[in-house]
């Protein structure tokens, strides 16, 4: 494996494939916290947070809004697989933010009906969709 | 013999028909290109999902965890995809069979969701307990209506008021085959032992977070990923189903046709012999 400095990577959602392509690196965010993943890799599955997913090609970097769903990670390549993911041009900027405003609100409000995971996780996904859009 | 008039009525009526039918069939072989292309761009998704957590819970083995072992319940939810609309051959009867004709099941512990008016119509007739129905969703299915229905459905298998959850739905081979499917969903079938050498070449998987946790979030999903999968298939299999169907009835009615333009031909053939009999009798009785 040393002398490969590239691994598959392989997104794909109920719809269909999102991105597959030999890539040099691939981070996100996970419950356990931002990952970063290089070639050769030990195995390891872990569940996808709300974040930005970046890509990095032979000829540049990607950044996409990746929500919900888990990662199969092997030495010779990884699969996310996405249940909701977003490239920069399909995001509505208006739309997150007025999402992040509303759940911002939520968040602050001492309602005692608030149910705060959700919010939060709502949160998560707007801030991701801001960032990238940046 | 019918009369002409009987015979000639009864064409046009079958010839309407026939158009209909033959409107209908273009209009299902269309919507089932779209739900065919739709059906295999996420194959890949389902696939990928079904042998990863297949992979971990043949390498976590026989773990006590709550999606993994059937509750105490005797209930048993089935969810039912069917079509909303009928003249689609033996497609909406062959789902509701696998259900009411299974083998050790009582009508007392089913719980159905019905995902399509016939079935509920059906179930309903023969006295089962439907507990929801939703008929939008096999119109145009959507993630996260797969996703609502799973996350009721995992709430009341985990609070113990389901002992299992099923899926019959029919699975879309290619456009003339379709098979009426039973699945069980909860708990999670492992395919056993067979694949236990593979298990010790592969390498070994680590967790993050630990396993059971992960499958809390794993499985989920899982049964989302099937439930979705398995309403586009049903959706190309109802299209390909009526569209079968209807290229059956349109060349029926051809068939019908022709022979009422035989009959036609005749009755008018009959009724002009019959008119110059009486004239050359008339004729020859005057003379």
């Amino acid at each position: 494996m040393a002398d490969k400095n590239d691994f598959l990577l392989r997104i794909i959602t109920p719809d269909r494939v999102f991105y597959e392509n030999r890539v040099d690196m691939v981070e996100f965010n996970t419950t356990e916290g931002e990952i970063g993943i290089l070639p050769g890799h030990i195995p390891m599955t872990v569940i996808v947070k709300p974040g930005i997913l970046s890509i990095s090609e032979p000829e540049g970097e990607k950044k996409a809004a990746l929500h919900s769903g888990f990662a199969e990670i092997l030495p010779e390549g990884v699969t996310i697989l996405a249940e909701t993911i977003e490239w920069p041009g399909e995001i509505d900027g208006d739309r997150a933010k007025s999402a992040k405003e509303r759940a911002e609100k939520r968040l602050s409000g001492k309602s005692p009906n608030t149910d705060i995971a959700k919010a939060e996780t709502a949160l998560q996904r707007a801030l991701a969709r801001i960032e990238v859009l940046k | 013999m019918a009369s002409m008039r009987d015979i000639k009525r009864r064409k046009g009526s079958i010839q309407g028909t026939q158009q209909i039918t033959k409107a209908m069939k273009l209009v299902s072989t269309v919507k089932l290109q779209r739900a065919r292309a739709s059906a295999e761009r996420s194959k890949g998704y389902f696939t990928c999902m079904y042998e990863t957590v297949n992979n971990i819970l043949q390498r976590v083995g026989h773990i006590d965890h709550k999606y993994l072992t059937s509750g105490a319940s005797a209930k048993k939810a089935v969810i039912v995809i069917t079509g909303n609309r009928g003249l689609a051959g033996g497609y909406n009867s062959n789902v509701i069979k696998l259900v009411t004709r299974h083998q050790g099941w009582r009508k007392e512990d089913l719980e159905l969701y019905c995902l399509g008016t016939k079935g509920r119509e059906a179930f309903l007739r023969n006295g089962y307990h439907v507990m929801e129905c939703d008929s939008e969703i096999v119109e145009s299915p959507m993630y996260k209506d797969a996703a609502a229905l799973c996350s009721r459905l995992l709430a009341s298998f985990a609070e113990g008021e389901i002992g299992e959850i099923y899926l019959a739905y029919t699975g879309f081979k290619n456009t003339v085959s379709h098979i009426p499917t039973l699945l069980r969903l909860l708990p999670v079938e492992t395919s056993g032992e067979e694949d236990f050498d593979d298990r010790e070449t592969s390498a070994i998987m680590n967790f993050e977070p630990e396993d059971s946790e992960a499958l809390d979030m794993l499985i989920p999903k899982y049964v989302t990923s099937l439930i979705y999968g398995a309403l586009r298939e049903s959706v190309a299999s109802e299209n390909g189903a009526r569209m079968q169907a209807m290229d059956n009835a349109t060349s029926n009615a051809e068939e019908i046709i022709s022979d009422l333009t035989l009959k036609y031909n005749r009755a008018r053939q009959g009724s002009i012999t019959q008119e110059l009999t009486e004239i050359i009798a008339g004729a020859e009785a005057l003379g």
